[in-house]
């Protein structure tokens, strides 16, 4: 009698499973791909990250209603041209699900993140970057994903 | 003819699940795939073995699958951040009261990157009566890559995968399934 290649069989497996995660969690949550933001000389500038989330699913806002949920968090890296002084979501639905007894505080559909900026001391003028990262964790009325991160890359051009 | 080894029929078994685990894109697929694991548990010649692991509880005692044989065992994947796993957990508790005496465990595997840190005081609270582990990238992996929580497989007394649970189901499914693999 043969033996069907143990190896083959796991390969096969794990390559399924990666594109089947990848397909399954990474676009429950999109982010628009952001515009160059120009800065004036001397200007304190704001960008707006746009997001969305896929039908059927919802994600924790920033202040979620239960300790044990994980926040919606957007942090930018502190080296780079600008510094990041605030960053203000939108305002959460209360929405309730089957398994929680009280309405949870949510994200879900599009929406928009505003973050204010402060010019660095003496920046390097002309093109770069400021980069942070969106963290989140999202769940339908019957199941949660896993926390996920989204590395974010704002093109700037500072004038 | 072509016969899976033990291990082959184990990834194959993976492979199975994966598929099956491709499907909650949205809540609605994520019903229409909890119907089809609704159905009665699979038949004894449809059934893949569970991936063997050793993964230590709370107190570093190493638990070992292998060691539940001869048990009906609910491998429960979970994480404190999970709402629709906190609300099976009292349901877990009541199966280990009732059913443990006629061959029943749960096992639960958390999938929190904190770990213990953030697990121990969560099933402190809740009076847990069944082994809790802390899971690891292996042992997700050989599970399918569990994705969704609370994914939950119910094990026949010879250590096969006998139905999957993505999602939360009822309490009275859960069950109907342990009934009938205890009978």
């Amino acid at each position: 009698m043969k033996t069907i290649s143990n190896s083959f069989l796991s390969s096969a497996a794990l390559l399924l499973l990666a594109g089947c995660a990848q397909a399954q969690s990474s676009t429950v949550l999109t982010v628009q791909d952001p515009a160059k933001l120009v800065v004036k000389r001397g200007e304190n500038p704001s960008f707006t990250l746009r997001a969305s989330i896929r039908a059927g699913y919802h994600a924790n806002s920033n202040t979620p209603s239960e300790e044990y949920l994980i926040p919606m968090k957007l942090t930018w890296d502190a080296a780079g041209p600008l510094r990041a002084q605030d960053v203000d979501y939108p305002k959460p639905k209360k929405e309730k699900f089957p398994f929680a007894e009280a309405p949870l505080s949510v994200f879900d559909g599009d929406f928009e993140i505003v973050t204010r900026f402060q010019r660095a001391a003496n920046p390097q003028l002309g093109p770069g970057f400021v980069t942070g990262k969106l963290r989140y964790q999202a769940c339908n009325d019957k199941m949660c994903l896993p926390p996920k991160t989204v590395d974010i890359r704002l093109p700037v051009l500072m004038q | 003819m072509l016969l899976p080894s033990p291990r082959a029929a184990a990834a194959a078994a993976v492979l199975m699940l994966s598929l099956a685990g491709c499907a909650p894109k949205s809540a609605s697929t994520a019903s229409a795939q909890e119907s089809e694991s609704q159905a009665n548990v699979k038949e004894t010649g449809k059934r893949n073995p569970a991936p063997p692991f050793e993964l230590k509880d709370a107190s570093g005692k190493l638990v070992r699958l292998e060691d539940y044989k001869g048990k009906v065992v609910l491998l429960n994947f979970w994480a404190t951040w999970c709402g629709p796993c906190k609300i099976e957990i009292p349901w877990f508790v009541d199966f280990q009261k009732t059913y443990k005496d006629r061959g029943f465990t749960v096992i639960g595997v958390a999938l929190d990157d904190e770990g213990w840190e953030v697990v121990r005081p969560y099933i402190e609270g809740r009076q847990v009566n069944y082994p809790i582990v802390v899971g690891s990238e292996e042992v997700d992996q050989k599970y399918g890559g569990i994705e969704a929580l609370p994914t939950s497989f119910i094990l026949d007394r010879e250590g096969r995968i006998a139905t999957t649970h993505v999602g939360l189901v009822s309490k009275q499914q859960y069950e109907d399934d342990i009934k009938q693999l205890l009978e």
